[in-house]
């Protein structure tokens, strides 16, 4: 055997995976198993329930009704001119989205343990397919929220869609790779410490209050002038601002403030990816 | 051959006992450490992996400076008590685990069966189980599709196939993962000890297929199992673990061979100086040994071949008659026989001072396989008196191979009973 060939090895096992090789290569090649992952997600969610499906639409609105009951009329917070279940739709089924893939991709390692302890396949896949998966519902919620907004706008509601529509592609993306970012970061880390968890898990529903699910930006400026640049940086508080300006008409939006989030979730997520694949390669010792 | 599996140095450490606050300043410690160039303080090579014992600090080496090569086609069996780092081994060959220091290089790709049915989502049928299954090993569908049909015939499940897998036996829901595993295109297969939950039929037609794969198709099989005939039939050449070590690479009974002497303390042979032996003021014994028919020494015996059990003792002052007895347990302690001399003359006469031998003879085809401990006595019949008796003097090996000669035939499943002899039977057309 000469020594070209002995240096030829298809895998080698070392105890370190190299940083930034994320294995996008082994990705591509599994991918299959992601969209079978995501099929088994969603019919494994409506087995062996009544309402199937309609559990998709029946969380959100229930959520709004509470919202709609609580902040608009027993807090009578102004939602501007948009009727306030539109409103709340809008800021909901985009948060939804987000909290959903955080706070399962912050456990997907705790979740999957006994099947990533036994099979060797790019760990990436595991929260990629939650990501796709709370699309679908993402998608059959938003089909919901488009609805509601014909209703209101027949009803003669100021809804005025206009061609911001055309970011909701990228605001989806943002969104998503907010939520996976983060997610890896935490799932990381809670592998061996499950302290985290704990956080994410009372921490991601007060989260919400620093966004503009409930209030619309120029109510926060107006009242609290002085920090209210804690909200107007808030990545999830751009996207939501955004999409609602672009669907509904009304809503704060800058174009620099779209690229800062821009900036702000893509180094999340190399982050995420970079700390996630340190600890695939070991994980399955401490889980 | 070319060298498809290269394994070098390779050592993995883990953590016993509880994660919690105090592992919070060590990983800050150990970082300190790395972070000044310096070694990792809680990493002491050298302690041995021995679960039995406690050890000083809480990590403990799962393997230990692991070297070896693997041909192409071979059939490698891996071997080694519990804890021995058998499993450790084959989750980082299956990348599932990676090692604390050295390396691994394969050609080609591995498929790995650690655990049957991997991933099997129990609401789904066979069909869509065997798509998820195939993609989580890492086949693409159209693979799958194309050796789907065979797949279902080797599993013989046709009749269950759009069935959830929660209504299968356990017997179903194993040979239907087997086969998804069987069928993938890899020049490498790393199985663990999953076949022992499927039925001795199909576990025959798991190890011929496995047999196929490296002797038929060239590819390369990694198999861990307790079970010494499987090994035995299965794999050309085998791994011994002892305590995370490498403790043997080579041809497969000797390897065996070697393992079942090492598992345990009690050798074969046992001689005993004047002040210790057993005995009393008329008799003492010298020695206790196992051998085979023409007298060597042997710690394992095919279980077709006769076994000689010999004790040598000393007549100190002469004596009434007396006569000679064994003992044999298996290794859960049953007591398999006690056997008295009967037939040898010189028990009826009286024993003069000097040096005796005394063999009893177990024939081929009568125990069943495993470790047998054994009991020497002597001791006069009337009135009964014991000069000595002594439990677990020698211990020996039996091991059925699995070839056609002994009485389990041509089956290969589990054969309990605590002998196994080959009786006659007569079947007639009546």
């Amino acid at each position: 055997m000469n020594k070209s060939e002995q240096e030829s090895w298809d895998i080698e096992i070392t105890p370190k995976n190299n940083l930034f090789d994320l294995k996008l290569k082994d990705v591509w090649h599994y991918r299959d198993l992601l969209i079978l992952l995501v099929r088994r997600d969603f019919v494994a969610f409506y087995k062996q329930t009544i309402l199937g499906p309609l559990w998709f639409f029946l969380q959100p609105l229930v959520t709004i009704l509470l919202y709609n009951f609580v902040f608009a009329n027993i807090a009578q917070i102004s939602t501007g001119s948009i009727p306030a279940p539109v409103f709340y739709l809008a800021g909901t089924i985009i948060w939804n989205y987000f909290s959903d893939c955080l706070i399962k991709t912050s456990t997907v390692f705790k979740d999957n343990a006994a099947m990533l302890g036994k099979v060797y396949f790019p760990r990436l896949i595991m929260p990629l397919s939650i990501v796709l998966s709370n699309l679908i519902r993402f998608g059959v919620q938003f089909l919901l929220f488009l609805v509601m907004m014909a209703i209101y706008g027949v009803k003669g509601f100021p809804i005025h869609p206009n061609l911001y529509l055309l970011l909701f592609p990228l605001l989806i993306v943002l969104i998503a790779a907010l939520g996976l970012g983060l997610g890896m970061m935490v799932s990381a880390v809670t592998t061996k410490y499950r302290d985290l968890s704990f956080v994410v898990s009372f921490g991601v529903p007060l989260l919400m209050y620093t966004t503009t699910v409930i209030y619309p930006l120029s109510t926060v400026q107006t009242k609290y002038p002085k920090y209210s640049w804690l909200i107007k940086y808030n990545p999830i508080t751009v996207i939501i601002e955004s999409f609602r300006k672009g669907f509904l008409g009304e809503g704060s939006f800058n174009w620099s403030l779209l690229g800062i989030a821009c900036g702000a979730v893509f180094t999340i997520l190399i982050v995420g990816a970079i700390v996630f694949n340190r600890v695939e390669k070991t994980f399955v010792d401490t889980v | 051959m070319a060298t498809v599996i290269k394994v070098e140095n390779l050592s993995k450490a883990y953590q016993l006992g509880n994660f919690g606050t105090g592992t919070v300043s060590r990983d800050l410690e150990r970082f300190w450490a790395r972070a000044r160039g310096k070694e990792d303080p809680f990493l002491k090579i050298g302690e041995v992996n021995d679960r039995t014992k406690k050890g000083e600090s809480d990590i403990v080496w799962s393997l230990k400076d692991i070297n070896f090569e693997i041909e192409q086609g071979d059939a490698v069996g891996i071997i080694g008590r519990n804890g021995a780092g058998k499993s450790t081994l084959l989750k980082i060959l299956s990348r599932v685990t990676s090692p604390t220091t050295g390396s691994v290089k394969i050609r080609g790709r591995v498929s790995s069966l650690l655990e049957v049915g991997t991933g099997f989502h129990p609401e789904l049928s066979g069909k869509e189980n065997i798509y998820l299954n195939g993609a989580i090993l890492g086949m693409r569908r159209a693979e799958i599709k194309r050796k789907f049909d065979e797949i279902v015939d080797f599993a013989g499940v046709e009749r269950y196939i759009d069935t959830p897998v929660k209504r299968y036996s356990s017997g179903m829901y194993v040979r239907l993962a087997f086969a998804v595993a069987a069928y993938l295109e890899s020049e490498i297969l790393v199985v663990d000890e999953v076949l022992a939950v499927g039925d001795a039929e199909f576990q025959k037609k798991c190890l011929g297929k496995m047999d196929d794969m490296s002797k038929g198709e060239g590819r390369t099989v990694l198999f861990v199992s307790h079970n010494m005939g499987a090994i035995m039939r299965l794999c050309s050449r085998a791994i011994l673990l002892k305590n995370g070590s490498l403790n043997g690479y080579g041809s497969t009974s000797n390897i065996i061979d070697k393992y079942l002497r090492s598992d345990n303390d009690t050798s074969a042979i046992r001689k005993w100086d004047e002040i210790s032996a057993p005995g009393d003021e008329t008799v003492k014994l010298l020695e206790v040994y196992v051998h085979d028919e023409q007298y060597r020494p042997n710690e394992s015996f095919d279980i077709t071949t006769k076994v000689g059990i010999t004790m040598k003792y000393k007549v100190l002052k002469e004596t009434n008659i007396f006569t000679h007895g064994m003992n044999l347990f298996n290794s859960q302690g049953v007591n398999i026989l006690n056997s008295h001399d009967v037939t040898s003359p010189i028990r009826k006469d009286k024993r003069k001072v000097g040096k005796y031998s005394s063999t009893m003879w177990i024939p081929g085809n009568f125990l069943s396989d495993g470790l047998i401990n054994v009991g020497v006595a002597i001791f006069n019949q009337e009135p009964f008196y014991l000069h000595f008796q002594e439990l677990d003097a020698v211990a020996f090996t039996v091991f059925d191979n699995l070839d056609v000669a002994s009485a389990r035939g041509n089956y290969v499943g589990e054969f309990p009973g605590i002998v196994r002899p080959i009786l006659k039977w007569d079947t007639l057309s009546i």
